[in-house]
């Protein structure tokens, strides 16, 4: 409900709509590459990434690094909310509360004390495709630190009262956002661009299905889902290869060999189409959505490219360029590829005030036009290129905890472990052809449009307002 | 204060980061070193040479409680103009030089202060600081800028306030707890106000207060001090000194002798909540220990889970969806104690309020146990080896403070202070200052709140 972050900024940005995994114009840099711009720099500070494989056969990514006595872990377990069994959708979710309500012998209270003894802090999220833990622990308690970690992977109580007060902890929070337009709009439009298919539904579920949801629903999950077929982990600080072998068994190497998932089917989101939610505010949001691209795709990092110079995060895109800058229509203005295991979009977001709605989506419209026809300079990519390459280092790698997150995400995605020294080269092979060719196929759709706010004003747009 | 952005759990970890990550010590061991440049500019250095990126920030001791009367907003307003053409470069080339290397660069104002920022590869430190240097002192402002900037902040206004029932509560409850200091006044603005500023405003803003002896310099990560000396002097140092500030000296709050309440009733709101504030002393202007004994009252009473107002209100009595405390010390002026929550199930709002106050009430009676105090020193004191694990944190922790009236053995002294705090110092201030008769709430409602 209320916070208190007392600045106010030049720019925020809002997340996706849709959540999951964002690729906000930077998906990875190559620190490899990095040392190559900037050789002096090459002996002071180099990543290396270990692949440590331990007796039971747990795989984990590692980044040593002792000059901090701190150990970060992150790992995801395949299958996330889109796995919810129809009817108890919030299930996964739920379960995501209940990792530090009580785990073996420990009750709710004992195994929070003992968090709190061993100076750890340890958290799960469930995302669409996956679901995610991490613990961040002092190295010199990390001995109670992974024995909770530990049981928490393997022997999560899931008494009733906890599972009760999450529970109506989530209820409370989907009660509160009921009547908020914004969060209905935005429930409308999953559903209206997915339809049937499970990334329609609210991760968080609703008032009906969480109230189905038993102990019994929950075990049976965690058993299908938390299986070393479907695991990926990654740790980064202050430990050695040798003795994260050992830690690598003790939590996870007892889990069963696989995992037993739903299919989920690939769904491409309905576009063409446009939403109005109409409700008198002071500022109307815009949401677009055109075709996005797979990250398997060979055109993936033309588009990455093309959407960076359309609307990504840096205060140089076209969209900030046209919207903000020169126009004033809005503080916020921005295009993501949203990527999801089944399912691809490019997003283009934006709020403005509501008597210049139409025009501000008139001037969006034409800037994606003008993209998708002609494409960028030759300046725009060989900068949007540098861009790139320079800023992986600075968005994805400024922690422990955020070398761990972006470890994971690589191996989710397949790319290897030797990615790193290969990316900068994958990003300079884009020829300026192919971001054009990107563009084209991707901005020519119609999209699909919602207008959250008082009824548009048709006024004649793109002029200076 | 006004809540402008995050959510309270990640604004009160940052809160506790920033405080916690006062360590002596830099990442990997490097000592933090301060030093003033001739024209007056402060320098703070934090080595932390993990990974080949530093952080540069400058942080101007101006903030929107800085503003003169009827022009709410101009800092902020400023803050953007910033962004604008200098003498030397046409807009957005700076911008443009920090995409180039993959840097990120931003800024924020607040109450105190104003600070700009990017994050980029040690090499093009320098370049980062001749081009702040530059627009330190030659923005050109044209009527045309100012229009259109003044649209965006408005556009700003509206996204962060007028679109959200909860943040236009905050705002007027800011308004009421704060009868007479400045903090009563948003930092983003008041609407018709923020619709007038104009280029004499904006100009009269920048030459008072965009001085290099108005500036604290920081710079955390792969450097190393007497480098960093070195570009400073060649750039900032370059910068002629300005005129001597006046103090920093603005109306005090009278004592206050009512119980305040605001309530806001909206279409779009579900389910009720509350928060309760009062007026406490900020680490600037306490007496000593008196900050420190209230960060640990906020621990204790409502920090986390494990807190008092969780346990109780959600845990045990399971009458709330969220019920927590929070004090916000790093401010130059007297600052805010709040304690929240919200009802959940069948409870109402009136039971969770009122099961708040008894927490409060026994705390006022009964004090902390010595184990509920060493735990919360403890956290926070550990904290500071998380907080050293991101070089963004300690420079921000170190740039508050110093545009807050801190110095640098202010930072590095507090987790021995914190370790110095008594039980009873903890009931003395909870006591002292949580008053209900004495407070301001503000509640935020459904428009049919049947049978609450």
């Amino acid at each position: 409900m209320m916070s208190m972050a007392i600045a106010t900024t030049k720019s925020i940005s809002y997340p996706a709509a849709e959540g999951g995994r964002v690729y906000r114009a930077v998906v990875t840099l190559c620190f490899a590459l990095f040392f190559l711009l900037l050789p002096v720099l090459a002996a002071r500070a180099e990543m290396n990434i270990q692949e440590v494989k331990s007796k039971k056969g747990v795989t984990a990514w590692l980044v040593e690094d002792h000059s901090i006595p701190l150990i970060a872990i992150r790992f995801v377990f395949d299958g996330g909310t889109a796995q919810d069994p129809s009817g108890k959708e919030g299930l996964v979710n739920l379960m995501t509360g209940l990792f530090d309500e009580g785990a073996g012998d420990l009750d709710s209270e004992a195994f929070q004390m003992g968090l709190d003894d061993a100076g750890a802090e340890m958290s799960f999220q469930a995302a669409r495709d996956g679901t995610y833990g991490s613990m961040r622990m002092l190295s010199d308690q990390k001995d109670e630190a992974f024995g909770l970690l530990k049981l928490a992977v393997n022997s999560p109580r899931f008494d009733q009262a906890p599972i009760d007060r999450i529970r109506a902890q989530i209820l409370s929070g989907i009660l509160a956002n009921e009547r908020d337009p914004n969060t209905i709009g935005q429930q409308r439009w999953l559903r209206a661009i997915y339809g049937q298919h499970p990334y329609a539904r609210p991760d968080e579920g609703n008032k009906d299905s969480l109230a189905t949801i038993t102990a019994d629903d929950l075990r049976a999950f965690h058993k299908a889902n938390f299986a070393r077929g479907g695991l990926h982990v990654a740790v980064v600080g202050d430990i050695d290869a040798a003795t994260l072998s050992g830690r690598l068994d003790e939590v996870f190497g007892g889990l069963p060999d696989r995992q037993t998932l739903a299919p989920v089917a690939d769904i491409k989101p309905k576009l063409g189409q446009q939403l109005e939610v109409n409700y008198e505010l002071p500022q109307t949001s815009l949401q677009l959505a055109w075709p996005g691209v797979k990250r398997s795709d060979p055109d993936f990092y033309a588009a990455v490219l093309m959407n960076e110079i359309l609307g990504g995060s840096t205060f140089t895109s076209r969209l900030y360029e046209q919207v903000r800058e020169k126009r004033g229509l809005a503080y916020s203005v921005s295009s993501d590829l949203v990527d999801h295991e089944h399912s691809n979009a490019l997003l283009v977001t934006t709020a403005t005030r509501s008597d210049r709605a139409a025009q501000t989506l008139s001037i969006v419209r034409q800037v994606v036009k003008d993209m998708a026809e002609n494409g960028p300079t030759e300046e725009e990519l060989a900068a949007t290129k540098k861009y790139m390459i320079g800023a992986y280092a600075i968005n994805n790698l400024d922690s422990s905890s955020s070398i761990a997150a972006t470890l994971v995400e690589l191996q989710l995605d397949n790319l290897g472990i030797d990615y790193i020294k290969r990316r900068a080269a994958l990003i300079n092979a884009v020829t300026l052809a192919d971001v054009k060719a990107a563009a084209k196929k991707l901005l020519s759709a119609d999209p699909a449009v919602m207008v959250i706010g008082p009824p548009l004003v048709q006024v004649a747009g793109g002029g200076k307002g | 204060m006004t809540p402008t952005g995050i959510g309270l759990r990640a604004a009160l970890l940052v809160g506790t980061l920033a405080l916690a990550a006062a360590s002596a010590r830099a990442a990997d061991g490097g000592a933090v070193k301060d030093f003033l440049l001739d024209n007056g500019m402060e320098v703070v250095v934090i080595p932390d040479h993990r990974a080949p990126i530093v952080t540069h920030m400058v942080w101007y001791k101006i903030g929107s409680a800085d503003e003169p009367p009827g022009k709410s907003g101009i800092a902020h307003f400023f803050e953007h103009l910033m962004f604008k053409a200098t003498t030397h470069h046409a807009a957005g080339e700076f911008d443009r030089a920090v995409a180039e290397i993959g840097g990120s660069n931003n800024a924020f104002t607040s109450y105190d202060y104003t600070a700009f920022h990017e994050t980029v590869p040690p090499s093009a430190l320098e370049e980062m600081m001749s081009f702040e240097a530059d627009r330190m002192r030659n923005l050109i402002l044209t009527d045309d800028v100012i229009k259109t900037e003044r649209d965006v902040i408005l556009e700003e206004r509206r996204s962060r306030i007028d679109s959200n029932p909860q943040a236009v509560l905050d705002e007027e409850v800011d308004a009421t707890l704060w009868q007479n200091q400045p903090y009563r006044i948003p930092v983003i603005g008041w609407l018709q106000e923020m619709e007038e500023l104009n280029r004499p405003d904006a100009k009269a803003f920048y030459d008072a207060y965009y001085r290099p002896n108005n500036a604290v310099l920081v710079v955390a990560g792969d450097v190393d001090p007497d480098t960093v000396k070195a570009m400073a002097e060649r750039t900032y140092g370059k910068v002629a000194r300005g005129p001597d500030l006046r103090p920093r000296i603005r109306p005090v709050e009278p004592e206050q002798n009512t119980k305040r309440t605001v309530t806001l009733t909206d279409a779009r709101v579900s389910v009720p909540n509350f928060s309760t504030q009062w007026v406490v002393p900020s680490y600037h202007t306490a007496k000593p220990g008196e900050a420190e004994a209230l960060d640990l009252l906020a621990e204790i009473l409502g920090g986390d889970n494990r807190s008092r107002l969780y346990q109780q209100l959600v845990v045990k009595q399971g009458i709330a969806s969220e019920a927590g405390a929070y004090f916000q010390g790093t401010m130059l002026d007297a600052t805010n104690f709040t304690v929240y929550g919200a009802p959940r199930g069948d409870a109402k709002l009136a039971d969770v309020e009122a099961a708040v106050d008894a927490e409060i009430a026994r705390i006022v009676k009964d004090g902390v146990s010595d184990d509920e105090l060493e735990r919360a020193k403890t956290r926070y004191v550990r904290s500071m080896i998380f907080a050293r694990d991101k070089q963004e944190d300690m420079a921000n922790m170190y740039g508050s403070t110093l545009a807050t009236g801190g110095n640098v053995k202010d930072v590095q002294e507090w987790p021995d202070r914190i370790r110095k705090v008594t039980a009873d110092e903890v009931k003395a201030v909870a006591a002292r200052y949580l008053v209900l008769d004495r407070s301001t709430t503000g509640y935020l409602l459904p428009q049919q709140q049947a049978g609450n």
